[in-house]
């Protein structure tokens, strides 16, 4: 576990829970470091919102702590009821109160004064980026995009060290999705306020998020930074999930491997022996230069605009790869072109 | 352990018709039923139910297409007086039509009356379908070649039906219970006939084992209509709004539609109210019982409210814990509140005379054991109800309130209670309503002196004074046209009538 010099904000400690007979969570560690945002990235039924609900307290764990800071809200017999715990929660959907206008969703959560008051309603529209103007409307009257800021502008009022966050944006459309994500981060980072995000979208954890928790049957499978869960992820099942993988057998030495792609420089920390090599798509380039690379058949194209995704066979080996190029540079389909891979690549041991 | 309670109170009909068939022994229980009166009565109570189903099907579906389907004009105004029919109690319709002709006697006229008070029961839940279909399945079924009737058919009719099976046996169950319009038909049926035999010669083992009967068949409908219920589905599939559905145009066969349509009010809604002032206007030239009429009023009232509230106060606790603890003991409990539905005002009568007797004569001939009727008989209507007002809170919400540094009680001030409370409100005003329009287990629970606006029609109607009944009436109507007017309502669209 790398040293950081901030304070933790959540220290999770051999966390279990079970309901009947399925193992939820089978023992969790992590630690969250204050004013980050660290993303639980897993598929459906992994176990991360169950986590999520134990930090928040609405329920109780097997085994294992919960600290908040210091203060230990969960383990050795304690527990903090959610309301005692200043912890802001964030749902899917939103659910904002509908009985309750904006102005009075942003507010539930202060107290006497400061509640009636309501001055504080603007300060806090601003800040996850809404117009003053909706504070008067009810949550039907909202989009799926603003129904989910005022979700976190009611979290963020009472001034909470953390707030969780659970798939706020799955519901949404992928066009509001990024804006609304951009938005909450910003709002996040502008109170240094640490957040947990669930998630089961790559691209969110690996776009929002500062740490990203990978989680895999109730276990966490890696936590890193979002670069070294993409570019070097624990195993091959973590590299899968994360991104698009292609995968090489190679035999390394001296942490050079040849492949069917070449000659790859491999990332330390595998030294030599029979591999499994871990390439990204954008890892692979058409190359101009006739010496450079390897020749492939391009079988087809998906055009995105902006880039495109080539399938290809390595010519002589016949092996299928796919590469990520510019959307400036497409190969044309049954076109033999030359590929080769830039950068380190990971090497997993073949029986992982 | 209060729920389970509750749910044994509701079953006490059910216990007492079969504790006293297995008291008095199979052989006599046998003889009792295997006679030629039982016989005739079967077959009266099957032909009724077969034509009213039949019919209330056509009307329910033909009503509900028309208005919600086609560019028929006005059916914002034709949707309210087509529900409209259910202010109006059965037995009131059928007094309206008999005091205007006997000619209505009989079978056939038994089948038109019951089935005009009932469609809306189909007219209502074949709506909602309708409303809510995927406009994209008709056009696709367009797009391959179909014709609008061969679409009907083959693609919206299925779909309706959940929603025909559904409402019809609700018709049939209603049929099987229903008393007061019957009588007054002359058109004997099971209910009647127990009625019967209890009031002239309080005729205990016939009338019991008639109950028996009667119940089972209820029980054999109600057992289908839960069938259907499991694997029916109201909402579209898929995400995204549903598009506005286009209209069927009716160009030239307009006239005529509107002509159907304001037959059919003019029939379940014309006649009885017409009658209704017909007889207050020519009744009213005889004395004006104003005072009788404000004691029975508030008698009814008192009675409606009690009963109201004693039902939700008994349903809340066994439906909470349906929607937030479901397990199988609660999946259970629900199952056996529901039995409710399927039980006749009279049979419930039948089992707390005699349960009160012989256990509690203490409460025997007073308002206690009526409300408790009540309570009874429409506790399955106070569970749906409250479900519904439930769902409008989510345990989500309790969450994020938590989190928002709320307590318990205090979530349940700010946000469980506003939530829910709308529903709860809606759902008393249901009971209100069944129990001031209810009039067989008045008639045979209330104590003696104890005047009711339902007794007091019956008492009148039935000595062919229909002067003096109208009033009563009509008041009954009055109380009742205000809930009616909320079931038109979106959101109460599915409550059970």
């Amino acid at each position: 576990m790398e040293i950081d010099a901030r304070m933790t904000a959540v220290t999770v400690r051999n966390l279990t829970k079970a309901f009947g007979p399925s193992k939820v969570l089978r023992g969790i560690d992590l630690a969250v470091p204050e004013e980050s945002v660290t993303a639980i990235l897993g598929p459906s039924g992994c176990g991360k919102t169950t986590l999520l609900r134990l930090v928040a307290g609405f329920d109780g764990p097997d085994s294992g702590e919960i600290l908040l800071g210091e203060r230990m809200v969960s383990g050795n017999g304690s527990f903090v009821a959610p309301q005692h715990r200043a912890v802001g929660y964030v749902p899917q959907e939103g659910a904002l109160f509908p009985h309750l206008d904006v102005a009075d969703n942003i507010t539930f959560g202060l107290k006497g004064r400061e509640r009636r008051s309501g001055h504080r309603v603007e300060e806090l529209l601003e800040l996850v980026g809404l117009d003053p103007l909706v504070r008067s409307r009810f949550p039907h009257q909202l989009s799926g995009g603003q129904q989910q800021r005022v979700a976190l502008a009611r979290a963020l009022a009472p001034r909470p060290s953390l707030i969780l966050l659970d798939e706020p944006f799955s519901s949404l459309d992928a066009g509001l999705r990024e804006g609304t994500g951009r938005a909450v981060i910003e709002a996040l980072k502008a109170t240094r306020t640490t957040a947990l995000l669930v998630t089961h979208d790559q691209s969110e954890a690996l776009s929002l998020a500062d740490q990203v928790a990978v989680m895999r049957d109730g276990t966490l499978a890696q936590v890193g930074t979002p670069h070294e869960v993409y570019r070097a992820p624990a195993d091959l099942g973590v590299a899968e999930f994360v991104g698009v993988a292609v995968v090489v057998d190679a035999e390394v030495v001296d942490g050079s491997a040849s492949s069917d792609l070449g000659p790859l420089f491999v990332l330390p920390g595998f030294d030599a022996g029979r591999a499994r090599l871990l390439v990204r798509p954008e890892q692979i380039e058409l190359v101009a230069s006739p010496q450079a690379g390897v020749e492939a058949r391009v079988l087809d194209v998906s055009y995105f605009g902006h880039d495109a995704a080539v399938r290809l066979q390595v010519l002589g080996s016949g092996r299928l790869v796919t590469a990520r190029v510019l959307g400036t540079s497409v190969p044309m389909p049954h076109t033999v072109v030359r590929v080769s891979v830039t950068g380190p690549v990971a090497a997993y041991s073949p029986e992982d | 352990m209060l729920s389970i309670l509750v749910v044994l109170v509701a079953l006490i009909p059910l216990f007492f018709v079969a504790g006293y068939a297995f008291s008095i022994g199979w052989g006599k229980a046998v003889t009792l039923i295997w006679r030629p009166r039982v016989g005739e009565l079967l077959r009266n109570t099957g032909l009724l139910v077969v034509g009213c189903v039949a019919l209330t099907a056509v009307l329910g579906t033909g009503a509900a297409w028309l208005v919600e389907r086609t560019t028929l004009p006005g059916r914002r105004l034709w949707n309210v007086l087509l529900v409209a029919p259910l202010a109006v109690p059965a037995f009131v319709n059928s007094f309206g039509w008999v005091s205007l002709t006997a000619k209505v006697e009989g079978y056939a006229g038994a089948v038109l009356i019951v089935s005009l008070s009932y469609y809306p029961l189909v007219y209502l839940p074949v709506a909602a379908i309708l409303r809510g279909l995927d406009p994209a399945l008709e056009e696709t079924a367009a797009s391959l070649g179909y014709g609008p009737l061969r679409t009907f058919a083959r693609v919206v009719l299925p779909q309706l039906r959940p929603a025909l099976l559904g409402g019809t046996l609700i018709v049939a169950l209603h049929i099987l219970a229903e008393f007061g319009a019957l009588q007054m038909l002359r058109f004997p049926t099971f209910t009647t006939a127990i009625y019967d035999l209890y009031r002239s010669s309080f005729n205990g083992p016939a009338a019991n084992m008639l109950a028996g009967v009667l119940l089972l068949s209820c029980m054999m409908l109600l057992t289908l209509e839960l069938r259907l219920r499991g694997h029916h589905r109201y909402s579209r599939l898929g995400r995204g709004s549903a598009r506005v559905i286009p209209r069927r145009r009716l160009g030239r066969t307009t006239a005529p539609c509107l002509l159907a349509v304001g037959a059919l009010t003019a029939l379940a809604l014309g006649v009885p109210l017409g009658s209704l002032v017909y007889w207050l206007v020519t009744g009213s030239s005889t004395d004006f019982p104003l005072r009788d009429l404000v004691a029975t009023t508030a008698t009814s009232l008192g009675l409606g409210v009690a009963g109201a509230v004693l039902t939700m106060t008994l349903a809340f606790p066994i439906a909470w814990l349906c929607v937030r603890r479901r397990g199988r003991l609660t999946i259970l409990l629900e199952r056996s509140t529901y039995f409710g539905n399927a039980v006749p005002g009279i049979v419930v009568a039948l089992a707390l005379v005699t349960v009160a007797i012989r256990f509690a004569p203490a409460i025997y001939q007073t308002a206690v054991l009526l409300v408790f009727a009540y309570a009874i008989m429409f506790l399955p209507r106070a569970m749906v109800s409250i479900r519904a007002a439930l769902d409008q809170a989510p345990p989500v919400l309790d969450d994020v309130s938590h989190a928002l540094g709320s307590g318990p009680l205090e979530t349940l001030r700010r946000v469980t209670l506003p939530l829910i409370a709308p529903g709860l409100g809606a759902g008393t005003a249901l009971v209100f309503l069944a129990v001031v329009t209810e009039l067989t287990a008045t008639l045979l629970l209330a104590p003696i002196g104890t005047r009711t606006l339902a007794t007091q029609f019956w008492s009148n109607s039935s000595s062919i004074a229909y002067g003096a009944a109208a009033p009563y009436a009509a008041l009954m109507v009055i109380l009742s046209a205000p809930v009616t007017l909320l079931l038109t309502r979106n959101r109460w669209r599915s409550m059970p009538v």
